[in-house]
């Protein structure tokens, strides 16, 4: 087997030297019954390389590749661009397979490029401190509700109805679980979002106020008022970024004075990957530092007095305080994290703002191309790259057909919010840099044929 | 003096001069690196965007907007520059409440060219230590090699450049991935049903902590604590907070094992759960397990098994054999996917038939041919007492197909050799060095994956710190260092088995060697590592004044 270099010379020697007679002699604490004499039934056995990358690569080859089709999927996960530099210093081993870096003056690099991200984090969300990075923006989403939780002392959370109908659903399941009460309402087919609702919904027991922007359905809406009458019942409004690259082109939610800001970080440097390994962004004001969740990476000085970072204010965190810790988490995402920091480093600012603003032209463009298809009408009253269609007919089985004809042409808020009537209609289209005129026109003929 | 025929030079001479100071600060090839925010500015980007930007029949036009002229075919690529920030087109409806929101003042965020930028990333990560450089005997971490076929196949088109929202039919391949994967590790493990969407090990164990909860609560039965050895991760008493249980701790036997006596008395109708590592931290097999699972479920509770040692086992052990209810699996620890400097993982979790209808959405079924997704929609008819989701889409499918490489590449005969050379490989270690170092659990019998040790027996004022800064120095990561921490200054050492006798015998000469010195009160071994890119760290000072960002120093004093 390749990848094991014991010989079986090297084998029985290392038994003598134990005082073994066999390897078997080594599990003599396993239970007999439980001691399985042979390989487990029902699975192959070793195979060469070359047999491995063809069964996969036939299982691969059964789906339809984003980059080969017109295509118009967002709704949290989105299609860049990633510059060939970023997979290629990811795939630095000394990247790659280096661990968590517990041991700092050998994992300098690991953790300087943690101090690096944190600072374009926090810049980019408009906050004071980032953390190394959650799992996603679903789970740094309710991370962030339950640190509002610990910093109010209240326990009701009003949830947008623009937030990611995933998002909410992972917030169900968590507090079903913790006792926390949670508001939510079901997204409407308006040019508007709900921030008037929510600011009439705050009251002295609200903890936090969560709202996504750009929310589901592409709408943007000014956050400050939201953020200044939740600071005045004493609740903290935390904002979700599942698209960070509209933060090249719009205000932060820091700016705007969110307490809390949490993102899915995929946009930037990380593929579709069908879901996963994502990148959760984690950012705050620095007096609730305490209180965050995660791995944090300061800068310190060596006995020699020279710079240095190393991962600190542990004792927040499971390995120090277990059952008192800020959260349960451990391992993150530091690849991703990795790989969203080098593609903002080749962005940088003028980079992002010039993605931004592609993205956002070449959204508008679309928008108004989709929006003269007969039975296709524009929802939003603003959007940067992502804007919801309300068709004539149900968009979900929609999606279907078009998909039949190698069209992938958006996300059906059916799929998104199956047995909800009112939404039934709805389609959300994401526009990229990676979108071509030709993909707009192939997606409307095929709307205009469908819905004719 | 010897010199070629170009009157160079070809021996060296001179006096050695360690201590020389460069201009630079670097030694060869050991280069110090500034942060991006000291060699980057605002105006310099390493990407070419494509502009101009989408443009149809000249409607709504970004291009006239930005004057980008009318050469060049939308959506190519040309030399133009990028539109001026205020020229962004809106249609009258799209600009409602937008203007107000663009950004007005620069973010701060530091452009480099591409060479800069790759030549910045290389210079850190040879500050890094890697699995590729050499052994990483972290104990619990499972530092093996990572196949590069596993980087191969995530990267194919297919699984990398996929939507998790795509329609189903185009996405048949990517289902069938998981469900190979999900196949595996419950054959693996001897367990019904498997959970694929926990996005890491501590995510995992919330997973099978919610699933029990769930499985408590509909049958009527509300319990508040959670049971778990003083030897268990952190990460095992956080998550049963985290799901909103008390903890309690379980003491361990003189050798090392749960004590199951103490357990069994503990038991009662208010514990929900007992977490148990097996192999446990201290590196033994909990010989008892069956018997605890016994006393567990008689009591009406839950055994939660942490999976993080599964290595020791896989192939050769079922935890579905020893009564095991639920399990994560950690795929970037057993099945090889990277660590990645601190992530991503992957925590599948296997569950007994008690607990499988409570798993989580979404997850993957089979029927005929055809792969469908089970969500919250269809969930009803079959799946009514599932938890909820955990995540957004459905899990770590850039690890998924990673293990499947693993997976397939050792098949049940190679995985069944990965547990044997890992456990044969700890064993050696343990008997090569236990003369010399305290192995406090030496006498309970062969240990598994991983050997333990105590700083007992240093000289006054040396710890297990002291040993792991020495091993540095000698080109070794460190073992696991103060935990478990049942036992003073432990030493945790998983050499797994991906490494060679020789490697294991130059690690043993090593340990011994530093061992040795902190025995003997070397100063020198104090103040190591002496030749890593970075001397000591401060941690207290980095905890008391925390400088988490960076801060233009100009800036930040003026703030002052």
């Amino acid at each position: 087997m390749r990848y094991l270099p014991l010989t079986p010379v090297d084998r029985s020697a290392m038994l003598q030297a134990v005082g073994a007679s066999s390897v078997d002699d080594l599990f003599v604490d396993v239970p007999a019954e439980a001691r399985l004499s042979g390989p487990i039934a029902g699975l192959p056995n070793h195979a060469s390389e070359l047999s491995v990358e063809r069964q996969l690569a036939a299982l691969a080859r059964q789906n339809t590749v984003a980059g080969e089709v017109p295509f118009f999927l967002g709704c949290g996960a989105y299609r860049h661009h990633v510059p060939a530099t970023v997979d290629h210093i990811i795939q630095r081993g000394e990247f790659l397979t280096a661990y968590t870096p517990y041991q700092p003056e050998i994992a300098q690099g690991t953790l300087q490029m943690l101090f690096e991200f944190q600072t374009q984090v926090a810049r980019l969300l408009g906050c004071d401190v980032a953390n190394a990075s959650m799992y996603d923006g679903s789970t740094a989403c309710w991370e962030a509700i339950t640190m509002a939780r610990r910093i109010t002392r209240r326990a009701k959370a009003l949830i947008s109805a623009g937030l990611h109908p995933h998002y909410v659903s992972v917030a169900k399941t968590m507090a079903r679980f913790t006792g926390d009460e949670l508001h939510t309402a079901l997204p409407e087919l308006e040019a508007a979002t709900d921030i008037d609702t929510l600011i009439g919904q705050i009251d002295g027991d609200t903890s936090c106020v969560v709202v996504q922007y750009p929310d589901i359905l592409g709408r943007v809406a000014d956050l400050s008022e939201l953020a200044a009458r939740a600071h005045e019942k004493g609740a903290l409004l935390v904002a979700v970024v599942t698209e960070p690259v509209a933060l090249g082109l719009l205000k932060s939610p820091g700016e705007m004075g969110a307490d809390i800001v949490v993102g899915e970080g995929q946009s930037i440097g990380v593929g579709l990957q069908f879901g996963g390994p994502y990148v959760g962004l984690f950012a705050c004001k620095e007096k609730f530092v305490r209180q965050m969740p995660g791995r944090l990476c300061g800068e310190t000085v060596d006995a020699e007095g020279k710079r240095g970072f190393v991962l600190t204010l542990s004792t927040r965190e499971q390995h120090i305080r277990r059952e008192k810790a800020t959260s349960n988490i451990c391992t993150n995402s530091g690849l991703c994290a990795l790989a969203f920091s080098i593609h903002m480093t080749l962005l940088g600012e003028k980079g992002l703002r010039g993605l931004a603003e592609l993205n956002h032209a070449g959204a508008v463009a679309a928008a108004e191309r989709l929006a003269r298809v007969p039975g296709v009408e524009l929802v939003n009253g603003s959007f940067f790259n992502e804007f919801t269609l309300k068709l004539s007919k149900e968009a979900r089985p929609l999606v279907r057909r078009l998909a039949d004809r190698g069209i992938l042409a958006g996300v059906s808020l059916g799929r998104l919010y199956p047995g909800v009537d009112a939404l039934e209609h709805g389609l959300v289209v994401a526009v990229t840099e990676t979108t071509t005129p030709e993909d707009v026109e192939a997606l409307a003929a095929a709307l205009q044929e469908d819905l004719a | 003096m010897s010199m070629n025929r170009q009157g160079r030079v070809s021996r060296p001479e001179g006096e050695t001069a360690a201590n020389t100071e460069t201009f630079t600060g670097n030694r060869a090839l050991m280069l110090e690196e500034p942060l991006i925010f000291e060699i980057g500015n605002e105006h310099t980007t390493g990407v070419d965007l494509p502009y101009p930007p989408l443009d149809f029949e000249g409607k709504g036009t970004a291009r006239e907007a930005s004057g980008g002229g009318a050469a060049g075919v939308a959506g190519g690529l040309t030399p133009a520059a990028p539109p001026p920030p205020s020229a962004v087109p809106l249609p009258e409806q799209a600009r409602g409440g937008f203007e107000g929101l663009l950004r007005t003042r620069p973010i701060g965020l530091p452009g480099l060219s591409e060479p800069e930028a790759t030549r910045h990333y290389t210079r850190l990560s040879r500050q890094n230590y890697a699995i590729d450089l050499g052994l990483f005997p972290l104990g619990s971490c499972t530092m093996k090699h990572n196949p590069r076929l596993n980087e191969k196949v995530a990267r194919l088109p297919g699984f990398a450049d996929v939507h998790p929202l795509q329609p189903q039919e185009t996405v048949q391949g990517a289902y069938a991935l998981i469900y190979l994967v999900a196949d595996w590790l419950c054959k693996l493990t001897g367990m019904p049903a498997v959970a694929m969407s926990p996005k890491a090990g501590a995510h995992g164990e919330l997973c099978g902590l919610l699933a029990i909860r769930s499985a408590l609560e509909a049958r009527g039965d509300m319990r508040s604590v959670v049971l778990v050895p003083e030897s268990a991760h952190g990460t095992n008493p956080a998550t049963a907070a985290f799901a909103g249980y008390a903890v309690e701790n379980i003491p361990a036997t003189p050798e090392g094992r749960v004590d199951f006596e103490a357990l069994k008395r503990r038991l009662g109708p208010d514990v929900a759960a007992v977490m148990i590592t097996n192999p446990n931290t201290c590196g033994l097999f909990e010989r008892d397990m069956k018997r605890i699972a016994d006393a567990v479920h008689a009591a009406g509770a839950f055994v939660y098994c942490d999976g993080a040692n599964f290595n020791a086992i896989v192939g050769r052990v079922r935890p579905g054999d020893l009564g095991v209810d639920a399990m994560h699996i950690n795929l970037h620890k057993t099945f090889s996917t990277p660590h990645g400097g601190g992530g991503p993982g992957s925590g599948p979790v296997v569950f007994s038939a008690a607990l499988a209808p409570f798993a989580p959405l979404p997850f993957v079924e089979k029927q005929g041919d055809h792969y469908h997704l089970v969500e919250e929609e269809t969930a009803e008819e079959h799946h009514a007492h599932s938890f909820g989701r955990m995540v957004a889409f459905h899990g770590q499918m850039g690890m998924f197909t990673r293990a499947a490489a693993y997976m397939l590449s050792h098949g049940a005969d190679g995985l069944r050799q990965v547990s044997e050379d890992a456990v044969l490989n700890a064993n050696y270690i343990l008997r090569s060095l236990d003369d010399l170092l305290d192995a406090p659990f030496g006498d309970s019998g062969p240990c598994m994956h991983e050997a333990l040790f105590s700083d007992d027996g240093m000289a006054e004022g040396f710890t297990t710190l002291d040993i792991a800064k020495g091993l540095i120095d000698e080109g070794f990561h460190p073992m696991t260092m103060y935990f478990p921490l049942v036992v003073h200054g432990a030493m945790l050492v998983e050499p797994t088995e991906t490494e060679s006798k020789a490697n294991l015998d130059q690690f043993i000469g090593a340990l011994r060697s530093v061992a040795a010195r902190a025995k003997n009160g070397d100063p020198s071994l104090k103040a190591a590592p002496h030749f890593a890119p970075r001397r000591r760290l401060d941690e207290t000072l980095a905890a008391r004044k925390p400088v988490l960002v960076w801060k233009d120093p100009e800036v930040a004093q003026a703030a002052e």
